[in-house]
C-alpha cells in the first residue's frame, strides 16, 4: 500500500509539531472559499446588519486562534498587555502573517479617545468583491473586523470593531477602514497603568 | 507557432498570487464551525460542504484551463493525473497521487498526504460522521462536470479519522456529449 511507513501517525493534534506558518495556497483558492462563506451566510439572513454580524462571528473565531498561535510561535508565549502594544501587534504581526504585509496605517481617532483605525488601501478579502447597489454599505471587511475583535478580545482588550469603506480622492476604489472602539474598562485600566 | 504544452503545477503555483495557508485553514475551519452550529446534523454539514465545493468547482475550472494550458485529455486516466499533479498543486500548493485504478479505467483514487485544510484540526467525538474535507470532493465533481464528466466521489481514507492519508475515490459515471447551450431562436 502506498504511504505506509512514510507518515508518522499522531494520535493527538497537540503532539504534532507546530508548523512554521510558511506554507501558502493560491489567492484564488482563498477567494473562492471566502466567496462561499459570504454566499452561504447570505442565505441565512434577511438584512445587511445580520450578514455583517455573521461574517464578523466567523472572523472572530479566526482571530481568537490567530492570537493563540502567534503568541505561542512568535512571541514565546507572551502577549501584549498595553493598548499601543496590542494595536501594533494587530497592525504589524497579525497583518503580516495573515495578509503578507503590514497594514497601510494605524491611526488614533480624532474625535474620540477610545477609537483607533487600521486602514488598508485594498483589503485582501475585498479584492474580488463588488457590492451590488441594493446592498448599500455592506462591507465584507466585517470578516476582518471579526478577526481583529477576536485577537483583541482574547488578549483582554474587548472592543467593538467595524469595517467601513472610505472614499479616497483620485482612486476608483475606496479603502477599507477597520474602526476599533475599545470598551470603557480597557481605557480605565490603561489610565491606571499610566 | 509551435503548440504550447501544459505547464507544470509547480510553475503555475510559483507564478500565481498566494496567501498564507493558515488564513485559508482557519477560514475554512470557521465555515465548518458555522455550518455545524446552523445545521446541527453532521450529515447536513457534509452535504452543504459538498455543495459549496461544487459551486467553487464550476467556477474554478475556468481559471484552471486558462492558466494551465492543458488541452483535451485523451482518457479519464490522463484527467485524473492532471487533477492530481496540476490542479491540486495550482490551487492548494500540494501534490496528490493517483492510484487504485479499476480494470476498465473509470475509477481511481486520488491520494493526498498533505492537506492544508486540516492543520490544527481534530474531530471531536460528536462529529465522528463528519467528512471535514468534503468541500474538496465537491470541487472535483463540479470542475469535472463542467468538462462533460459526471462523476461520483467518495472518501476512502481520512487522516482525521485515523487513516494514514486522504484518499478520494473518483468514479466516472458518464461522459456527457457536448452541446451548445444556446438556441438562436429563443
Amino acid at each position: 500500500m502506498i504511504g505506509v511507513g512514510k507518515i508518522k501517525q499522531y494520535s493527538n493534534v497537540l503532539d504534532k509539531p507546530l508548523s512554521k506558518g510558511k506554507q501558502e495556497v493560491s489567492l484564488s483558492a482563498f477567494a473562492f472559499l471566502f466567496s462561499e462563506l459570504v454566499q452561504y451566510n447570505q442565505t441565512q439572513v434577511d438584512n445587511i446588519a445580520e450578514l455583517e454580524r455573521r461574517l464578523e462571528d466567523a472572523g472572530y473565531a479566526v482571530g481568537a486562534r490567530v492570537l493563540e498561535l502567534l503568541c505561542h510561535r512568535d512571541k514565546g508565549n507572551r502577549r501584549e498587555t498595553r493598548l499601543l502594544g496590542i494595536l501594533s501587534f494587530v497592525h504589524s504581526t497579525v497583518w503580516k502573517v495573515l495578509f503578507g504585509k503590514v497594514a497601510d496605517s494605524l491611526e488614533k481617532g480624532t474625535e474620540h479617545e477610545d477609537e483607533y483605525m487600521i486602514s488598508e488601501k485594498e483589503l485582501l478579502v475585498n479584492r474580488f468583491i463588488s457590492i451590488p447597489k441594493d446592498m448599500g454599505t455592506f462591507n465584507c471587511g466585517a470578516f476582518v473586523a471579526g478577526i481583529v475583535r477576536g485577537v483583541l478580545d482574547g488578549a483582554g482588550f474587548p472592543a467593538v470593531v467595524t469595517a467601513h469603506f472610505v472614499p479616497v480622492e483620485g482612486q476608483q476604489r475606496p479603502r477599507t477602514t477597520i474602526l476599533i472602539k475599545f470598551a470603557e474598562e480597557v481605557l480605565r485600566r490603561e489610565a491606571r497603568l499610566g | 507557432m509551435p503548440p504550447v504544452g501544459p505547464r507544470s503545477g509547480d510553475a503555475i503555483f510559483a507564478n500565481v498570487e498566494r496567501v498564507n495557508a493558515e488564513l485559508f485553514t482557519l477560514t475554512y475551519g470557521a465555515i465548518v464551525r458555522q455550518l455545524l452550529t446552523d445545521l446541527e446534523e453532521v450529515e447536513e454539514v457534509n452535504k452543504q460542504l459538498d455543495q459549496m465545493g461544487y459551486n467553487i468547482g464550476i467556477r474554478l475550472i475556468d481559471e484552471f484551463l486558462a492558466k494551465s494550458n492543458v488541452s483535451r485529455c485523451v482518457d479519464f486516466k490522463e484527467t485524473a493525473e492532471v487533477i492530481a499533479k496540476i490542479g491540486f498543486k495550482m490551487f492548494l500548493g500540494v501534490t496528490a497521487s493517483v492510484t487504485n485504478w479499476d480494470a476498465d479505467g473509470t475509477c481511481c483514487s486520488i491520494v493526498l498526504e498533505d492537506n492544508p485544510l486540516v492543520d490544527f484540526v481534530e474531530l471531536p467525538d460528536t462529529c465522528q460522521g463528519l467528512y471535514y474535507c468534503n468541500i474538496l470532493s465537491g470541487v472535483v465533481r463540479g470542475a469535472l462536470e463542467m468538462v462533460s464528466m459526471k462523476t461520483e466521489i467518495s472518501w476512502i481514507r481520512d487522516m482525521l479519522r485515523g487513516d494514514d492519508a486522504f484518499e478520494l475515490q473518483v468514479k466516472l459515471l458518464k461522459q456527457v456529449p457536448e452541446e451548445y447551450p444556446y438556441k438562436d431562436d429563443e
